[in-house]
């Protein structure tokens, strides 16, 4: 997010590169591209926990960033404006004005993306890790009983989006949402 | 010494010039009112006083130091140029009460107790010491300028700037703002004030500046000026502004 905003060209485009690549292609793709691409051209093995934590971390970067950086771009350019007038240093200015607003608008945005992120876990099974997906499969495996595997992690899922959604409401509730 | 010295100065916005050899002193305890039609420049020169936007040439001193150099500390020059703005820009998500004192405590290290006294001090002075702990969206506005004018003079600046502070409000809430302005003014306080309240300008400012297209076309004093205009721009903007 920070090289997306630096004026300077170079980084920008590495920035701006990296974004459109993990915003415009599947989280699935990128899974196995690092699962099965890093051993292929630099010879060391990926574990499937390293390959998953590594992939939904540059996923999410992509998106947060974004997210993040439209909110602080969100913010009017006469706020930056007062609190310079008033003789606050661009530091300040970000500090006690700008964030705190840009927080705000971000949370609800931020807490779709985890939400969404959660349930894309799940994707993880395709390379062998064993999140809750393929723990239910391998359940499923051994006790042929699939509805109530399958609803049950399903269940799961639910409550930890719940979750996710209610804390957002009561944060957005206290923080009361900037006009 | 005048509080400020503007010399020759000319800004533009590419090819459209908006401040064309503009000079001009102003010194303390005056109360100067800007008066022309949008885009003449008036608001620009205001905001160029307190280095919200720069020039291409000429100077611009405040205070004896000279506003559009490269090491100006601006944000030592803000603290003493107060500027309050047609749409109010209060910030959202703090009180009133810490609208105002968080410049003092931030910029000035002032302890916050003594901010507060300070907050206290000012929001009375604007008619407000029951607003301490009321959030922006929760006034009108009215209330909310006369909040931003506190903002400003929680500082002590040396001068104010108001740039057509009600131009946004309603009709009936002009009076309650430009009361707070009349009062400053008697206080001694040298402002520059671009509006288009003419009958405040002619009671109320010392001297008037009408501005057409970028450049001082007549300056005078405020009812000398506004009674017998010398020049047929002003005549006609009168004639438009004073039906």
């Amino acid at each position: 997010m920070l090289l997306r905003v630096v004026p300077f060209k170079p980084a920008q485009v590495l920035a701006i590169s990296y974004i459109n690549f993990f915003q415009g292609t599947p989280v699935l793709g990128q899974l196995l591209i690092i699962f099965f691409g890093i051993p292929l051209f630099t010879g060391t093995e990926v574990s499937a926990w390293t390959a998953a934590i590594v992939a939904f971390s540059l996923f999410s970067g992509a998106y947060l960033g974004e997210i993040w950086r439209g909110s602080i771009e969100a913010i009017p350019k006469t706020q930056w404006e007062a609190s310079a007038s008033i003789g606050l240093s661009t530091i300040e200015q970000l500090r006690y004005v700008i964030i705190p607003q840009a927080f705000r608008m971000s949370v609800p945005p931020t807490v779709g993306f985890w939400v969404h992120l959660v349930k894309d876990t799940s994707l993880a099974s395709i390379i062998g890790f064993i999140e809750l997906t393929r723990a239910a499969q391998i359940m499923n495996a051994a006790t042929f009983r699939p509805m109530t595997v399958y609803l049950t992690i399903a269940f799961v899922y639910f409550l930890i989006c719940f979750a996710l959604t209610r804390l957002s409401a009561r944060l957005e509730k206290r923080l009361r949402v900037a006009n | 010494m005048s509080l400020i010295e503007i010399e020759n100065v000319y800004k533009s916005y590419g090819q459209l010039e908006v401040l064309r050899d503009v000079s001009l002193n102003v010194e303390t305890g005056e109360i100067i009112a800007i008066i022309g039609r949008s885009g003449s420049g008036k608001s620009t020169l205001l905001r160029c006083i307190n280095g919200l936007e720069p020039i291409q040439s000429g100077t611009i001193r405040f205070d004896g130091e000279q506003v559009n150099a490269l090491d100006t500390n601006l944000r030592q020059l803000r603290q003493k140029v107060g500027i309050v703005f047609q749409s109010f820009n209060l910030f959202p998500h703090m009180t009133v009460e810490r609208n105002i004192t968080v410049a003092l405590t931030v910029v000035k290290k002032v302890p916050l107790v003594q901010a507060n006294e300070i907050a206290r001090n000012v929001i009375t002075q604007v008619g407000l010491a029951d607003k301490l702990n009321a959030y922006p969206d929760m006034l009108s506005g009215g209330q909310q300028q006369r909040v931003a004018i506190a903002r400003s003079l929680a500082m002590s600046p040396k001068l104010m700037l108001f740039d057509e502070i009600t131009s946004a409000l309603d009709p009936e809430l002009i009076g309650e703002v430009l009361r707070v302005l009349a009062n400053l003014a008697k206080d001694g306080m040298t402002m520059m004030l671009v509006t288009h309240e003419m009958g405040f300008a002619r009671n109320v400012a010392s001297r008037l500046i009408f501005m057409h297209e970028g450049e001082i076309w007549e300056e005078g004093p405020a009812r000398t000026v506004l009674d017998s205009p010398k020049t047929p721009e002003l005549s006609s903007f009168l004639g438009s502004v004073l039906v």
